[in-house]
C-alpha cells in the first residue's frame, strides 16, 4: 500500500545531456513525476536542463530550473519543505547529490526522508570497497581488486596481480578517466589520471578480465519491493566482449548464448545481490561470464534507474522507472497493474518474442582529431535500438537507424571492403566505432569465426550472424522469393538496390508489386501470452500484421533518432509537445522514432508508437499502412527534413512549411533572391563546387570567410579560413563528406553580435517568440554559444528591425509553423546569417523563457489555427532574465582542443533564471559545472594584440575585486601599460609553476583567448588541464567580459531560488 | 526440406523442415521462455503435444545432454521461427537439427510463430498435424488428418512416459520416498537425491499395496502429460495412502491429489507454459516467479467441500497454484519448483516435504 504519511516529494533530475548521461533521465524523471502525481502526491522537481519534458511547468507542482548543487537543493528544501526525496531517477548526478545531502545532514535537518532504496544501500552499491565486502560476505565472485589513492599503493597491486589491469575512478560519469593498462607506463599514467579525476581521489584497480580469454558481458535489470519480491526485467548480452564499456557496446536482448543453466546461475546471483543490498526499486547488475570455462564474476551494480533500464524498458515494454517510483512510495509489485496488458500485474518477468539490438552513436564525425578507440570510458552521445524477428534483421535495422548514411551492414552505395589484412587485424584487435564493418571485411577476406574470435573476443555466435549477412548478400537477386528472404534478414531497399544494380525506387516498386510489405508486431511484455492494450509496434517481414490502423483522424510525427551533437533532446522535446497538442485537438498522434532513451518512445506518450529506423523506406512503409491525414516533419530536426521532398513526391500530405519552401531556405541561390527582394542585408557569400571556384569566390568576398557544405546539421565541417592555403586544404579534405552538395563561402563578420530568433508563422501572420542575444560573437556555432533572453545590448530600433526582418522573411519563405533565423549585428546593421523553417534547438528554452509552449502552438497552426485565433499578442519580453549555457564533452574526448568555433561541439544545455543578466549568467555557468570564482587567482592569456587592449576594462575590474592575475608575457606587457598588476606565467617547459598551481587548486579560472592551437603548445596544455581539473575556462573575449560582469554582480550576494510557476505568476500580474 | 503445420480449424503454416522426415500430430501449445529448449523438449509433460516456442531464435547454444529432463525428446513435433545451425556453447555436443533427427522428431521453422501463438491465445489450444518432407506437402490432406484427430484429453499418455517396473534410486540417504512416475522430470529426482533422499520410482499404475511394501516415509506424485482424470490408478493410490504418508504432488501430481481428495480439475484455455509465471504465497503475501507447464488446473470452487485449502495462486489469472490439507501433511504445487528450465526461487517446496517425512 502506498504511504499516506508523506505528501510532498522532491525529485532530482540529471542536468544537461552529456556523454554518459543522456535523455534517459528525462524519460525516467518524467515517468516518476507522472507516477507520483497520479497517486496524489505533490511533486517538487529540480533540474537545470530546460530541454526536458520533466521541467515543464505542468509536470510537477513546483519546477525549479536551477543549478544542481547541494547548496541550491538545500534552499529549495527550506522553501518547499518536502517530506521525501527520490534520489534514484536522476542518474549518477542525482544519486551523488542525494548522498551528499544525506552525508551533510541536510536531509535529517529538514526531515526529508530518502524514498526507495536507502542511502546506506546506495553507498553499499556505489562504493567499490563496500560492495566488494558484501560480495565476499554472500560468497558471490568478483574480480581481484583493490582501491587505491596513490601510485605507491597502485604499484603494490600491480606486483601482486600482474598486468593487464583495469583502472576505474570512483564516482565519475560513464567511466571517465578509466582504462585498461597493458604496460607499466600505461598503468601509472591512467592510474594517476584517474585519481585526479575522481571526486574522492580514489580508483579501483581490478584484474583485467579480457574478452579474448572468453569473458563476455551480461547485464540484468532487476526490481525489488519492500516485501522482498524480486524480478528480473530484462537480461541483456553485449555483443562486444569485456573491456568495452556497456554504454559503448552493441547490446542485445534477451541473452543469446546462455543456456538455461548458465542463465539461472546469473539470475540467482542477481537476486541474491539485490536482496543483500536491500534495493527498493530498480537496480542494474553487470556480470562477466566466461564461455570457455563457465565461470562468472560480478562486475558492478547501479542501485538506481540507468541508461540500461531505459533500454530494458523500451526493449520489453515494462516501464521500470514508473514501477520503481511506485515501489519507492511503499507499493509492492503485486499491487501495481501492468499498464501494457491492463489485466495482469507488474510482478512478473517480461519475456519477449523478438530480438533487440542497441548500437551507440559516436560523435567522431565532429572531432576528426579525437582518439576513436572504444574502451572502458564512454565516448558515445546517444544510441539507437532496433527490433527484429531475426538477429540479422535487428542488427541491420539498428545500423541504418544510426543515420550515418549507411543502410545496413555494408552493400550500400558507400560501401568499401577493406582488403588490407594488416589493417583489418589491427582494427579487430583495437576496436573503434567501425569494428562491425571490419569484421565483415575479415569474412570477405576469408578469415573464419575462430580467427576473428581470437582477435576480438566476440562470441562466435554473433560472428556467425555477421557472416550470415555477408554471405546472404551474395544470393540476393530481384526475384520475388529472394527479396522476401533478404527482407527477413534485414536488408534495406537501398542495399538490395545496390546489390542488384537497380534503383531504390525500382526495388520498392517490385516489393509492392509482390506484396512484400512489413508486418507490424507488438511489443507487449509477455510474448503474446496476454493481449496488449498499448500499441507499441515494430516492423518485420512475417505473416500476420497487428497494427490495425484506426479510422480516426490521425497524424504521424517523425522523430529525431539517436542523440548526436547538433540533434539532441530538444527535438524530442518538441515532438512530444506536438503529440500532446495533437491529442488535445482530438487527433490520434502516431510517433515514429528509434531512440530508446527518450520520452517520445515511452509507451504512454503517443497513441501509437512505431519503433523503426528513420529512413525513407521504413517511414514510407508506415505511412502506406496507416494512411494518415498528414505527416509532421518540422519537430524532429534535420532527420525528417531530409526526407521531405521524397515524401511529397509520394503524395504524402506534409503539414506545415512545404518541402519546396524548406528548400528555398536551404538553397543559397533561392534564398539570396528572396533577401534581395526584401532588401534584407546579408554578408557577401557565394557557392563553390570546386577548389578554383572557391578561391575565386573568396577573393571576391575577402577573407576571413566561413566555409561549409550546404545541408548540414550542427555545422558539420564548418570552418573559418583566413587565406588561400587554408581554403585549399579545407576544400580538399573536409568536403569529401558530401561531394554532391556545393560548398558555401560566406564573408565572416568578425566581432559581430549574433542573434537567434524563434518565430511562428501561419502563412499570413508572424509571432516573434523570442530574440536571443548570444554571449559569444558570430562565428561561434549558435548551438555552442551561451545566450540570453531578453537581449541586453540591442538598441530599440535594431530590435525592431530584427522583428521586421523576421516577419517579412517568414512570410516570404511561406513558412507554416516554426522558423528559426540567425542574425549578425555589426555597427547596428542587421545581417541575416541563415533561416531554418523548422523547430530549432532553442524551442524548449524559448518556451520556458516566455511561458508559451511553442511546439504545441505550432502544432495548432499546422492543424489550421491562425495566429490571431491563438491570441499570442505581440513580441514581449519576460520580466525575468534567462540564460542558456552549454556543456561540452571535452573531458571524455582526449586529444580535442577545448575551444569554440563554427563546428558544434556541445552535447547539452542548461538554463539560469534570475532577475538580472549577471545573476542568470552566473547560474548558467554554475549549472554547466563551471562555477565562477568570487576570489582567487586567474590566468589571463590573450593571443591577439587588439584583443589585449579590449581586455583592459574587465581585467581592471577583476583586479579591483581582489583577484590576482597570472599573465603570459605579451598580455602582461599590455597590462603593465594600463597599470594592471599581474604575475608572469613562465613557459611550462622552463618552469612548470603554473601547472603545479593548477594541480594544487590554486588557479580558480583561466581566460585563454585563442582560436585553437596544436597539441604541444602551452596554450593547449593549459586548456586541457583546465578540463581535467574542472577549472572554469573561458576562451572567447565576450565570454570573459560577460563572466566578469556576472562575478561583479554576484561577488557579495547569494542568489535565490524560485520555481518556474513563481516566475510565471509574476509575469502575468 | 519442406514442412507444413495444419491445424484442426483449417489453418495451414508452410515453412522449412528440420530434424526428422516424418508426419506427426498432437495438441499445439506455446511456451514463452527464451531459454531452456533442451529441458522442454525432453520434458515428459509435453507427450502428445506439438511445442512452439515464442522466442524466435532457437538452438543458439546447441544441445547439452546433461540438461535433459528424460532420456529422449518427448514432444511430438517442434515449431520455431528459426533454428540455428551454429551454436556457441562449450558443453554442447550437437545442433538442434541433429538432435531432433537423432530422436526421429520433425520440426518446422520459418513460420510466423507469434501469429500461431495469438491464435492459440484467442481460440485455445488446438490439435494439429506436422509433416516434413523432401517433396512439397499436400496440405489439403494434412488438414483433413488434423480435423479427424482424437481429443488430447481423451488419450492416456501415462504409460508412454512412465517407468515399466519399480526402480530404486539410491541417494545413500536415511529416508526414502515413493514416487509415482506419471512422467517425472529428472530434475525432480535430482532434487531428492541431492538432499540425500532415496527414491522408489513406481510406474503410473502402482497400487497402494505395492507402495506399502517398500517401507517409505513419504509419497510423491510427479508431473506428467494429459488429463489428470486419466490417472485413475494414481488417484486411487492417493486416496488409500493419504492418512498413512506425507504426500507432495507437483503439476499433474497436484491435480491428482485434488481429484483424490474430492476436488475437480478443468482444462485451461491455453495453459501456463513459461518461466515467468508469478505465483503468490497467500500466507506470506509474497510473490515467486516460477516455471510452469500445464494445460489443466484445479478448480478452486470445487475445493470448498474438501479438506484442501489454497496456498498459492497465480497472480495473472488467480488460478490455483498450490494447496495443503487442513490436518494431514499433504501439500501440492502446480508450478515446478525443480525449475529446469526456469527460476530456482522455490526449491523450498522440496525441503518442506522432506521435513514432513516420517
Amino acid at each position: 500500500m502506498k504511504r499516506t504519511d508523506i505528501k510532498k516529494i522532491l525529485v532530482i533530475g540529471s542536468g544537461p545531456i552529456q556523454i554518459g548521461q543522456a535523455a534517459e533521465f528525462d524519460y525516467s524523471g518524467t515517468q516518476a513525476c507522472k507516477a507520483l502525481r497520479e497517486e496524489g502526491y505533490k511533486v517538487v522537481l529540480i533540474n537545470s536542463n530546460p530541454a526536458t519534458i520533466m521541467t515543464d511547468a505542468d509536470m510537477a507542482d513546483a519546477v525549479y530550473i536551477e543549478p544542481l548543487t547541494v547548496e541550491i537543493i538545500e534552499k529549495i528544501i527550506e522553501k518547499e519543505k518536502p517530506d521525501g526525496i527520490l534520489p534514484t531517477m536522476g542518474g549518477q548526478t542525482g544519486l551523488n547529490l542525494a548522498v551528499q545531502l544525506h552525508k551533510k545532514g541536510i536531509l535529517k535537518k529538514h526531515h526529508v526522508e530518502p524514498l526507495g532504496t536507502s542511502i546506506e544501500s546506495i553507498e553499499q552499491g556505489e562504493d567499490r570497497e563496500l560492495f566488494k565486502k558484501l560480495c565476499i560476505e554472500i560468497k558471490e565472485p568478483i574480480p581481484e581488486s583493490k582501491t587505491v589513492e596513490n601510485l605507491k599503493q597502485a604499484s603494490e597491486f600491480e606486483k601482486e596481480c600482474g598486468l593487464p589491469i583495469v583502472i576505474r575512478p570512483a564516482y565519475t560519469l560513464g567511466g571517465t578517466g578509466g582504462g585498461i593498462a597493458y604496460t607499466h607506463e600505461e598503468f601509472e599514467e591512467i592510474t594517476q589520471h584517474g585519481i585526479n579525476l575522481s571526486p574522492i581521489k580514489q580508483v579501483l584497480l581490478e584484474k583485467a578480465i579480457l574478452g579474448t580469454q572468453g569473458w563476455g558481458e551480461f547485464e540484468f535489470e532487476v526490481m525489488r519491493d519492500k516485501n522482498d519480491n524480486c524480478i528480473i526485467i530484462c537480461p541483456m548480452e553485449n555483443l562486444d566482449a569485456m573491456g568495452i564499456h556497456t554504454g559503448e557496446s552493441i547490446v542485445t536482448a534477451p541473452t543469446q548464448t546462455l543456456n538455461d543453466k548458465d542463465f539461472q546461475m546469473l539470475r540467482t546471483s542477481a537476486i541474491k545481490v539485490i536482496r543483500a543490498l536491500k534495493i527498493e526499486g530498480g537496480c542494474n547488475i553487470q556480470f562477466s561470464f566466461n564461455y570457455l570455462t563457465g565461470e562468472y564474476v560480478i562486475i558492478e551494480v547501479n542501485p538506481r534507474v540507468s541508461r540500461s533500464s531505459a533500454l530494458a524498458s523500451k526493449a520489453t515494454g515494462y516501464p521500470i522507472a514508473r514501477i520503481a517510483t511506485k515501489i519507492a512510495i511503499g507499493m509492492t509489485l503485486d499491487e501495481i497493474p501492468n499498464d501494457v496488458t491492463k489485466e495482469t500485474f507488474a510482478c512478473f518477468e517480461p519475456t519477449i518474442d523478438y530480438t533487440v539490438v542497441k548500437i551507440p552513436r559516436w560523435p567522431f564525425d565532429k572531432f576528426p582529431t579525437v582518439d576513436k578507440r572504444i574502451g572502458t570510458q564512454m565516448k558515445s552521445t546517444g544510441e539507437t535500438m532496433a527490433i527484429g524477428r531475426t538477429f540479422e534483421e535487428a542488427l541491420q535495422k539498428a545500423l541504418r537507424s544510426l543515420e550515418v548514411d549507411r543502410f545496413g551492414l555494408g552493400h550500400d552505395p558507400k560501401d568499401k571492403i577493406c582488403e588490407d589484412k594488416e589493417e583489418i587485424i589491427q582494427n579487430l584487435k583495437v576496436p573503434t566505432h567501425k569494428r562491425m564493418m571490419y569484421i565483415r571485411d575479415a569474412f570477405a577476406l576469408g578469415m573464419n569465426e575462430t580467427e576473428i574470435n581470437k582477435l576480438t573476443g566476440i562470441n562466435t555466435w554473433f560472428l556467425t550472424k555477421i557472416k550470415n549477412i555477408y554471405e546472404h548478400a551474395k544470393t540476393i537477386t530481384e526475384d520475388k522469393e529472394s527479396i522476401k528472404q533478404a527482407k527477413r534478414m534485414g536488408f534495406s531497399d537501398v542495399q538490395i538496390a545496390s546489390i542488384t544494380k537497380k534503383s531504390e525506387k525500382e526495388i520498392r516498386e517490385i516489393r509492392k508489386q509482390h506484396g512484400i510489405l512489413p508486418t507490424y508486431k507488438m511489443v507487449d511484455t509477455c510474448a503474446a501470452e496476454f493481449e496488449a492494450k498499448t500499441p507499441y509496434l515494430y516492423g518485420t517481414y512475417e505473416q500476420e500484421d497487428e497494427s490495425r490502423p484506426s479510422k480516426n483522424k490521425k497524424i504521424i510525427i517523425i522523430g529525431s533518432g539517436p542523440i548526436r551533437i547538433g540533434q539532441g533532446i530538444e527535438f524530442d522535446y518538441s515532438c512530444v509537445h506536438s503529440v500532446f497538442a495533437l491529442q488535445d485537438a482530438g487527433y490520434e498522434a502516431i510517433i515514429i522514432n528509434n531512440n530508446p532513451e527518450t520520452v517520445s518512445t515511452d509507451f504512454d506518450t503517443s497513441d501509437k508508437l512505431y519503433f523503426e529506423p528513420l529512413i525513407f523506406e521504413d517511414v514510407m512503409n508506415i505511412i502506406d499502412r496507416e494512411q494518415p491525414h498528414g505527416v509532421i516533419l518540422q519537430f524532429g530536426g534535420q532527420t525528417p527534413i531530409n526526407m521531405a521532398m521524397r515524401l511529397q513526391n509520394e503524395g504524402v500530405n506534409i503539414l506545415g512549411t512545404q518541402p519546396e519552401n524548406i528548400d528555398t531556405a536551404e538553397n543559397r541561390d533561392k534564398f539570396g533572391a528572396i533577401l534581395e527582394t526584401l532588401k534584407i542585408p546579408s554578408a557577401p557569400w557565394g557557392t563553390a563546387r570546386s577548389i578554383n571556384e572557391a578561391l575565386m569566390k573568396a577573393s571576391d568576398i575577402g577573407y576571413p570567410v566561413l566555409v561549409r557544405p550546404s545541408y548540414v546539421i550542427g555545422g558539420r565541417a564548418m570552418q573559418i579560413v583566413d587565406n588561400d592555403e587554408e581554403l585549399k586544404s579545407y576544400m580538399e579534405e573536409a568536403v569529401k563528406v558530401s561531394p554532391n552538395h556545393p560548398v558555401l563561402v560566406d564573408k565572416y563578420l568578425a566581432n559581430a553580435l549574433e542573434l537567434d530568433v524563434d518565430a511562428l508563422c501561419d502563412g499570413k501572420e508572424v509571432f516573434v517568440a523570442a530574440i536571443m542575444e548570444h554571449i559569444e560573437e558570430a562565428g561561434v556555432h549558435s548551438g555552442d554559444s551561451a545566450c540570453v533572453i531578453p537581449p541586453q545590448s540591442l538598441k530599440p530600433e535594431v530590435k525592431q528591425k530584427v522583428i521586421d526582418y523576421t516577419k517579412k522573411l517568414a512570410l516570404a519563405i511561406k513558412t507554416v509553423g516554426l522558423i528559426n533565423i540567425q542574425y549578425a549585428v555589426k555597427d547596428d546593421v542587421v545581417y541575416i546569417l541563415e533561416a531554418n523553417p523548422r523547430s530549432s534547438r532553442t524551442i524548449p528554452y524559448v518556451s520556458k523563457s516566455i511561458n508559451k509552449p511553442m511546439a504545441k502552438l505550432a502544432t495548432q497552426v499546422l492543424l489550421g489555427k491562425t495566429i490571431e485565433e491563438l491570441d499570442l499578442g505581440d513580441y514581449t519580453e519576460p520580466t525575468f532574465t534567462t540564460v542558456k549555457q552549454v556543456v561540452f564533452p571535452f573531458l571524455k574526448l582526449q586529444g580535442v582542443d577545448p575551444v569554440l568555433g563554427p563546428e558544434m561541439k556541445s552535447t547539452g544545455e542548461v538554463m539560469g533564471i534570475d532577475t538580472s543578466f549577471g545573476k542568470a549568467l552566473f547560474k548558467g555557468f554554475e549549472a554547466s559545472q563551471m562555477k565562477l570564482p568570487k576570489k582567487g587567482n586567474i590566468i589571463v592569456a590573450i593571443g591577439r594584440d587588439d584583443h589585449k587592449e579590449q581586455a583592459i576594462p574587465w581585467a581592471k575590474n577583476l583586479v579591483e575585486m581582489g583577484f590576482k592575475l597570472f599573465c603570459t608575457p605579451g598580455t602582461r606587457d599590455v597590462f603593465i601599460k594600463h597599470n594592471i598588476p599581474s604575475t608572469t606565467v613562465p613557459k611550462i617547459r622552463e618552469d612548470p609553476m603554473i601547472m603545479d598551481m593548477m594541480k594544487r587548486n590554486e588557479i580558480h579560472m583561466v581566460i585563454n583567448l585563442h582560436r585553437g592551437s596544436h597539441p604541444g603548445t602551452d596554450s593547449y596544455t593549459i586548456r586541457r588541464k583546465c578540463i581535467e581539473l574542472n577549472i572554469p575556462l573561458l576562451t572567447r573575449m565576450p565570454t570573459a567580459k560577460a563572466a566578469v560582469k556576472a562575478i561583479a554582480e554576484m561577488k557579495y550576494v547569494e542568489y535565490d531560488v524560485k520555481s518556474l510557476q513563481d516566475h510565471y505568476t509574476k509575469t502575468n500580474t | 526440406m519442406f514442412a507444413a503445420l495444419a491445424l484442426k480449424d483449417g489453418t495451414v503454416f508452410e515453412g522449412k523442415g528440420f530434424g526428422a522426415l516424418k508426419e506427426t500430430a498432437g495438441e499445439v501449445v506455446f511456451n514463452t521462455s527464451f531459454v531452456g529448449y533442451e529441458e522442454s523438449l525432453t520434458d515428459p509433460s509435453y507427450k502428445g503435444q506439438l511445442l512452439t516456442l515464442t522466442y524466435p531464435l532457437i538452438g543458439n547454444y546447441g544441445v547439452r545432454k546433461e540438461n535433459f529432463e528424460s532420456e529422449k525428446i518427448q514432444v511430438e513435433g517442434f515449431i520455431v521461427r528459426e533454428f540455428q545451425d551454429h551454436y556457441a556453447h562449450k558443453d554442447a555436443v550437437q545442433t538442434i537439427h541433429d538432435f531432433l533427427k537423432e530422436h526421429n522428431i520433425p520440426g518446422i521453422s520459418d513460420i510466423d510463430t507469434r501469429m500461431l501463438t495469438i491464435k492459440i491465445r484467442e481460440h485455445g489450444v488446438i490439435n494439429g498435424c506436422l509433416q516434413t518432407s523432401e517433396q512439397p506437402i499436400d496440405t489439403a490432406t494434412l488438414v483433413k488428418k488434423a480435423k479427424s484427430l482424437e481429443d488430447y484429453g481423451q488419450k492416456n499418455l501415462l504409460k508412454e512416459v512412465s517407468v515399466k517396473e519399480p526402480e530404486f534410486i539410491d541417494a545413500k540417504g536415511e529416508k526414502t520416498i515413493a514416487m509415482i512416475d506419471t512422467g517425472v522430470k529428472l530434475s525432480i529426482i535430482r532434487n531428492f537425491t541431492k538432499r540425500k533422499i532415496n527414491v522408489w520410482r513406481f510406474p503410473y499404475n502402482a497400487t497402494a499395496d505395492q507402495i506399502r511394501e517398500k517401507n517409505v516415509q513419504g509419497l510423491f506424485i510427479a508431473n506428467g502429460p494429459g488429463n489428470p482424470e486419466q490417472a485413475v490408478e494414481a488417484i486411487e493410490a492417493v486416496k488409500q495412502l493419504k492418512e498413512e504418508l506425507p504426500i507432495t504432488g507437483i503439476c499433474l501430481g497436484h491435480q491428482i491429489v485434488a481429484l483424490a481428495l474430492g476436488g475437480k480439475t478443468y482444462k485451461l484455455k491455453f495453459g501456463h507454459r513459461g518461466i515467468n509465471q508469478p505465483v503468490k504465497n497467500l500466507k506470506e503475501n509474497k510473490v515467486y516467479i516460477t516455471s510452469q507447464n500445464h494445460g489443466f488446473g484445479v478448480d478452486e470452487a470445487s475445493l470448498k467441500n474438501t479438506d484442501l485449502e489454497v496456498t498459492y495462486i497465480n497472480l495473472n489469472d488467480g488460478s490455483v497454484e498450490g494447496m495443503q490439507h487442513k490436518t494431514l501433511p499433504i501439500q501440492t504445487v502446480q508450478m515446478h519448483p525443480e525449475a529446469n528450465p526456469g527460476p530456482q526461487d522455490i526449491e523450498i517446496i522440496f525441503d518442506k516435504f522432506i521435513e514432513d517425512l516420517k
